[in-house]
């Protein structure tokens, strides 16, 4: 019974999480400027990590847990880099 | 006592995160977690980071309850406002300058935590110059509204604990 | 899911909730991400996965590996901790970026810098 009903819930939980993948990429692609495509990409790695984390429900294993970890380490290295690249890249001085 | 251990409450905060990563509290893994958090410790202290003096402690897990609650109840405000549909929205954004009293800087970045951790408002900017702090709202319909909440439910607060 | 047989029927149904509350805020925040109409407002979209959907998978998924292996699994805190300190400091960057770019391009929908810095 308990079995089931996490079965459907983690499922349930990994199609929301796709559908929300898919609404971050046409955001990602459409744009319209840069601002717009590096908070698409930061959601896009927190939902990386959140479906992560489903995985490894799912599985039983504890081991997704060091990659959700990494993956949100990665995710706000990389987004402060480009934030910053948004100060300073196009910027005529 | 702080000269050999400059940060204490970092060190702590990095035994307990490496704990928790190694996931044992066996003395193997204390003893490399207590060489890690002295080695972070004096790595910060060679940065010569402002000093953190707390403070009224007893005042913290009031603010922190307080932060969870009003998380929880903009989450469901923003929720609200992303699915309404798009006919009837009556609602505007904008941006306030709230004029702030605090000058403790970790007082400033806790404010600045607070604020964007919840849902519907992020800060944007502060001026050291004139003390004003720029306040990104997704629900704006009344600019002294803000002022009066930013200042009265959080400021004070943290003013009380930081200063 | 065989292994999951284990798990009492209160727990289940209680990781199932949070699982579908935490997914279903990160939706929630994506829609937002698309529908919003400017940057400014968009900004505020993912917080909801990031604040209250991040929480909810991560107290289920610390529930679950705890009943699971019966000890306590509370590594999770970790990323807990993480994306309470990193979140308010990308979307502030980020929202500092663009709001430089504007400035720099004369949009008048965007505040002007405070009188402060340039003397």
């Amino acid at each position: 019974m308990s079995a089931v009903l996490l079965g459907w819930a983690v499922l349930m939980a990994q199609f929301l999480l796709a559908a929300a993948t898919g609404c971050v990429a046409v955001r990602l692609l459409r744009g319209p400027r840069a601002q717009d495509r590096v908070l698409a990409l930061d959601t896009l790695y927190l939902i990386a990590a959140m479906l992560l984390l489903v995985f490894g429900i799912r599985t039983g294993s504890p081991h997704y847990f060091e990659a959700a970890l990494l993956i949100a380490l990665l995710g706000f290295v990389s987004t402060a880099a480009l934030a910053k690249f948004l100060m300073r890249g196009e910027v005529i001085e | 006592m702080k000269r050999i251990l400059p940060h204490p409450l970092l060190a702590l905060v990095l035994l307990i995160a490496w704990l928790l990563l190694v996931g044992s509290i066996s003395p193997g893994a204390v003893l490399l977690g207590c060489l890690l958090a002295i080695g972070g410790a004096l790595a910060l202290a060679s940065l010569a980071p402002p000093r953190l003096r707390l403070r009224r402690l007893a005042l913290l897990p009031g603010l922190l309850r307080d932060v969870l609650v009003e998380v929880v109840r903009s989450n469901n405000a923003v929720a609200r406002i992303i699915l309404q549909p798009a006919a009837k929205t009556v609602r505007h954004s904008g941006f306030v300058r709230i004029p702030l009293d605090m000058r403790a800087p970790y007082g400033l970045a806790a404010l600045a935590c607070i604020l964007t951790a919840t849902p519907g408002t992020v800060w944007v900017d502060y001026d050291a110059a004139d003390g004003t702090m720029l306040l990104h709202v997704l629900d704006l319909s009344d600019e002294a509204e803000w002022v009066r909440i930013v200042k009265e439910r959080w400021e004070r607060r943290l003013m009380e604990i930081f200063e | 899911m065989t292994y999951a047989t284990e798990l009492p029927a209160w727990a289940a149904l209680l990781i199932s909730l949070l699982l579908l509350l935490g997914s279903g805020l990160a939706f929630i925040g994506a829609i937002g991400l698309l529908r919003l109409k400017n940057f400014y407002e968009r900004v505020h979209a993912p917080t909801l996965g990031a604040t209250l959907g991040m929480g909810c998978v991560l107290m289920a998924s610390m529930l679950f590996f705890t009943l699971l292996q019966s000890r306590l699994v509370i590594h999770e805190l970790l990323i807990a901790a993480l994306v309470v300190v990193t979140t308010p400091v990308t979307l502030m960057l980020l929202t500092r970026a663009a709001l430089y770019r504007d400035r720099i391009e004369g949009n008048d929908t965007v505040p002007p810098p405070p009188t402060g810095k340039h003397q």
